[in-house]
């Protein structure tokens, strides 16, 4: 446990004490809040501000707080970030920094992993509602804490620390800091667990708690924290790094005020938000098409031979829908009715992680600038449905690996905003959609020769393959969609602290780009083995693995499927000491084992539960390629040629779907065309879409027929129950499309189930 | 707003626009301002047709106002029938679901587990045989419309005009 060396002495504090009511003009902060959801539902402007003001009438001034306010964000987070220990935070920068107004609005936002600005809003608001201002008091100098997804989180292991920031008796602002753990504690290392169902097996859980008083740490609080989990070294650094920088973004917001005048820092703290909100609404109707888009993604989870509690124990799909609706006001809609009931996994998704998704979106799709903070929340209407896995109201629930839900989810929402984009002519906007990032390694083991815990928590899934746009190929290996400054980090510094999983091997993986006219960013994969160790359990969780999770777009092909490979009580001790090879992937599939003996095993599911592994085990892991747009046959030859060169793609797959045959020169990595051949396989293909076409309303009666007689996978099945349950309009549009009767449900056995 | 440069977009559509410059001239925020003009006068200039092209739902698929009202028509000519059905029950469809059907695409352990009976719908122009558009879907999954666009709105309310068909069809 680390302790200071002296106990803080709270009876010397530097602070005044403040009484309620701590909120402007003598309101309490509750009613600021009233008062703030009044006049937004009256005009549906934030605060009902009209005209900027300050902005339009001393724009410089406006602007130069504006960059103050996000420079000191930027500043906190790099500066803050060396305080940390944790490679996750020091080295890929999974942190971020967001100034409130007092109702718990963001003003502005640091760079990083701003998925959180809206949850940190969410916990804010939930202490206001609750009145901590009365109860529980809020005070100049204290901090509180919250990694509790109902109330505002994305998952267990983001945590947030929450200042105060107050000015002669009034709060005049929040600061949020929010840092990913490597380890929250839970019922298995990791920090995107996947055997945790319920709450109770998560880990360490902060409900909007006070944690400090005076700038300092509660020491009841520490020591609770940190024995709860399993590295409280790396927990301590996190948290004094968040505190850290929540306090050098107070000093420059006080610094601020002191300039301006308290009151100039108000106006423009509201006007701000106001801003972002007309910004999104301007550039909506600036760059999309309005109407109606539809997309759909889906959340397999492979569960029945996998998972250790009995209620876990089957197969089952997550159904997750995305209307978009740009109406003619220039107004952004985000529907998901038919989204599938939450269930007993790690999957569940709060309605604040969805809102942060949807915002970290949004940043990237069509907010590259301007006043990006809660204003653009506030422009769009949403329906995350009550009491579904992307707003299941329920604390009790298991939120560790929401992002099992969040990332797919999103998936369908570009495509959806990219159709808008397309429509309007911004091609170049266009993005088919991501490689979602799982996590390819997880776990933790003892090292001998330092005789301590080690946590193995690699943040290279944020470079994973970008989908295609409509101009070009998508980014290979280079992105996440919850982080937009994505980094594998250096295998060096990784080593650094998984002391006993040194990497062997990372590598492109061919053929995991999805097909199109531009192809998706590639992914990767690599090979680690256990050195020096021992007690060591790790596990993966990459999506998708047994079925799609989205597809390419206007003809593009979806990326390739992960699948789960590793090889327990090997010879690789004998192969090093021999100097012979050992493996360095396992391209083309299959590969792994022929340099390799030992007890190989591998799965079509991209994940396998917690294993043990012994020193010289191996462990195989990859990286998704992004999805595809348009028709494989229309990307150009030459195109196609440099893929092969590059090792995308290999030989036997161009000929498949783009019908490029030639001869490639591994040693030399040069494709040499036939173009005779190309053209007959070309025309091969023309003819096979002629042949092994059918009208659609053949394929319509076919799969009505199997339907009828039940011819679908079990967790379809499931997948399709839960949602007639959750939603009788999905139902409805069920049956009816595909002229069913309006009672058809598939057998009681398995609704029962 | 900045001017919009036709030969640009031009490259735009053709995917022939290197890196600096879409980099340097066309992801940049402002963006130009006559974006979605320029595009439809290169798109009409295009097609062998006359129909007035409304917006283009993808890369070979156009919303265009006819004698007998809005359709969904492709760039060769084919006809997908009224704007407001789905332009897919028109097509002609491929079915990969089999590990058979999916291994021409994805090699070994990189294609969806058979017992899930996951799907790809490819979607072609039953004229030209191109592929419009690919669903990766289970088995069972409606088939979505993706796009219902609000031409109206976007003619009449966003760029104060009658939408290009407005003089044949509605007046």
């Amino acid at each position: 446990m680390s302790k200071p060396d002296q106990q803080p002495d709270f009876e010397e504090t530097q602070y005044e004490r403040v009484d309620p009511p701590i909120g402007w003009d003598g309101q309490t902060l509750h009613e600021m809040l009233a008062e703030s959801e009044r006049l937004r539902e009256e005009t549906e402007r934030y605060y009902g501000i009209e005209d900027l003001e300050l902005k339009e009438e001393q724009p410089f001034e406006y602007e130069q707080m504006y960059s103050q306010l996000r420079g000191a964000l930027v500043s906190a987070r790099e500066t803050a970030l060396h305080v940390s220990a944790s490679p996750i935070v020091r080295e890929i920068g999974e942190l971020c920094f967001q100034v409130y107004t007092p109702e718990g609005d963001c003003i502005a936002l640091s760079t990083g992993i701003i998925v959180h600005v809206h949850t940190g809003s969410l916990a804010i608001k939930y202490m206001i509602e609750q009145d901590y201002e009365h109860d529980r008091s809020i005070q100049p100098g204290d901090i509180f804490c919250n990694n509790d997804n109902d109330l505002g989180n994305v998952h267990t292991t983001d945590v947030h620390t929450i200042v105060p920031i107050f000015h002669e008796g009034e709060l005049v602002a929040w600061v949020d800091g929010v840092t990913h753990q490597v380890d929250i504690g839970g019922m298995t290392r990791g920090h995107d667990q996947l055997a945790s169902t319920t709450r109770y097996e998560d880990g360490l859980y902060a409900t909007c708690e006070k944690i400090g008083e005076n700038d300092k740490i509660y020491q009841d609080w520490r020591d609770r924290a940190q024995r709860a989990v399993r590295t409280p070294m790396y927990w301590d650094l996190d948290e004094k790094c968040r505190l850290a920088g929540c306090h050098m973004v107070r000093d420059a917001v006080e610094s601020m005020i002191n300039d301006v005048g308290v009151d100039t820092f108000k106006q423009f703290s509201r006007e701000a938000v106001e801003e972002g909100r007309q910004t999104l609404h301007s550039r909506v109707k600036e760059r999309f098409f309005p109407g109606t888009y539809r997309d759909a993604s889906f959340m397999p989870v492979p569960f029945e031979d996998e998972a250790w509690k009995p209620s876990a124990k089957q197969d089952m799909m997550n159904h997750l829908p995305v209307e978009v609706t740009v109406d003619e006001e220039g107004g952004l809609e985000l529907d998901m009715e038919g989204a599938s009931p939450p269930g007993p996994h790690p999957y569940n998704c709060a309605e604040g992680a969805m809102e942060g998704g949807l915002w970290v979106s949004l940043t990237q799709s069509i907010l590259h600038d301007g006043k990006v903070n809660d204003g653009s929340y506030f422009a769009v209407d949403t329906n995350y449905p009550d009491g579904s896995i992307v707003n299941p109201d329920d604390p009790s629930l298991s939120y560790h690996t929401s992002w099992g839900s969040l990332m797919p989810a999103y998936n369908a929402f570009w495509k959806n905003v990219s159709r808008a984009f397309f429509a309007r002519g911004f091609r170049e906007e266009v993005v088919s959609g991501y490689s979602e990032t799982g996590d390819p390694v997880q776990g933790g083991g003892r090292y001998e020769p330092m005789d301590d815990y080690f946590p193995v928590a690699p943040f290279e899934h944020s470079c994973q393959g970008l989908g295609a746009s409509a101009v070009r190929d998508g980014l290979d290996y280079g992105y996440a969609m919850w982080n937009p400054e994505s980094d594998m980090g250096d295998v060096e510094e990784w080593e650094l602290i998984e002391w006993g999983l040194p990497y062997l091997s990372r590598q492109v993986k061919p053929n995991t780009a999805g097909h199109g006219k531009y192809r998706g960013g590639t992914g990767w994969e690599g090979i680690r083995t256990v050195s020096d160790s021992e007690d060591v359990s790790l596990y993966k969780h990459v999506v998708p693995g047994v079925g799609f999770t989205t597809s390419g777009m206007a003809g593009g092909y979806p990326n390739s499927l992960n699948y789960s490979l590793r090889a327990h009580d090997t010879d690789l001790d004998e192969r090093l000491e021999n100097e012979d090879p050992y493996p360095i992937g396992d391209s083309p599939t299959g590969s792994f084992e022929e340099q390799i003996e030992g007890d190989v095993k591998r799965s079509q599911k991209g994940m396998f539960f917690p294993e043990e592994f012994e020193n010289g085990d191996l462990l195989h892991y990859q990286m998704g390629g992004g999805t595809g747009y348009g028709d494989p046959l229309e990307r150009p030859i030459d195109l196609v040629v440099e893929d092969v060169e590059e090792g995308i793609y290999t030989t036997d797959i161009v000929e498949q779907v783009y019908g490029v045959v030639g001869e490639f020169d591994e040693d030399n990595r040069e494709f040499t065309l036939d173009e005779e051949a190309t053209d007959r396989r070309r025309e091969e293909l023309r003819t096979e879409r002629r042949e092994e076409t059918r009208s659609y309303d053949e394929f319509h009666e076919e799969e009505r027929e199997r339907l009828e007689d039940g011819d679908i996978s079990d967790p379809s099945k499931w997948m399709y129950e839960g949602v007639f349950d959750q939603s009788d309009d999905w139902a409805a549009f069920f049956r009816e499309f595909w002229d069913l009767d309006e009672t058809f449900e598939f057998d009681a056995e398995l609704m029962e189930a | 707003m900045v001017e919009t440069d036709r030969n640009q977009i031009e490259k735009l559509i053709d995917g022939d626009l290197q890196w600096e410059e879409l980099r340097n001239d066309v992801l940049p925020d402002p963006k130009d301002g006559q974006r979605f003009e320029v595009t439809r006068e290169i798109l009409l200039d295009r097609v062998d047709w006359d129909d007035p092209i409304l917006v283009p739902l993808n890369d070979h698929l156009f919303a265009v106002g006819t004698d007998d009202g809005r359709i969904v028509k492709a760039e060769c000519g084919h006809e997908f029938g009224p704007l407001e059905d789905n332009w897919k029950t028109e097509c002609q469809v491929r079915v990969r679901e089999s590990e058979d059907e999916m291994r021409d695409l994805y090699p070994e352990w990189m294609t969806p587990d058979p017992d899930w009976t996951f799907q790809l719908r490819e979607f072609f122009c039953p004229e030209c045989y191109t592929l419009l558009d690919v669903d990766a879907v289970p088995a069972g999954y409606p088939v979505l419309k993706p796009f219902d666009p609000d031409v109206d709105a976007f003619y009449e309310e966003w760029l104060g005009e009658p939408a290009p068909d407005a003089t044949e069809v509605n007046q």
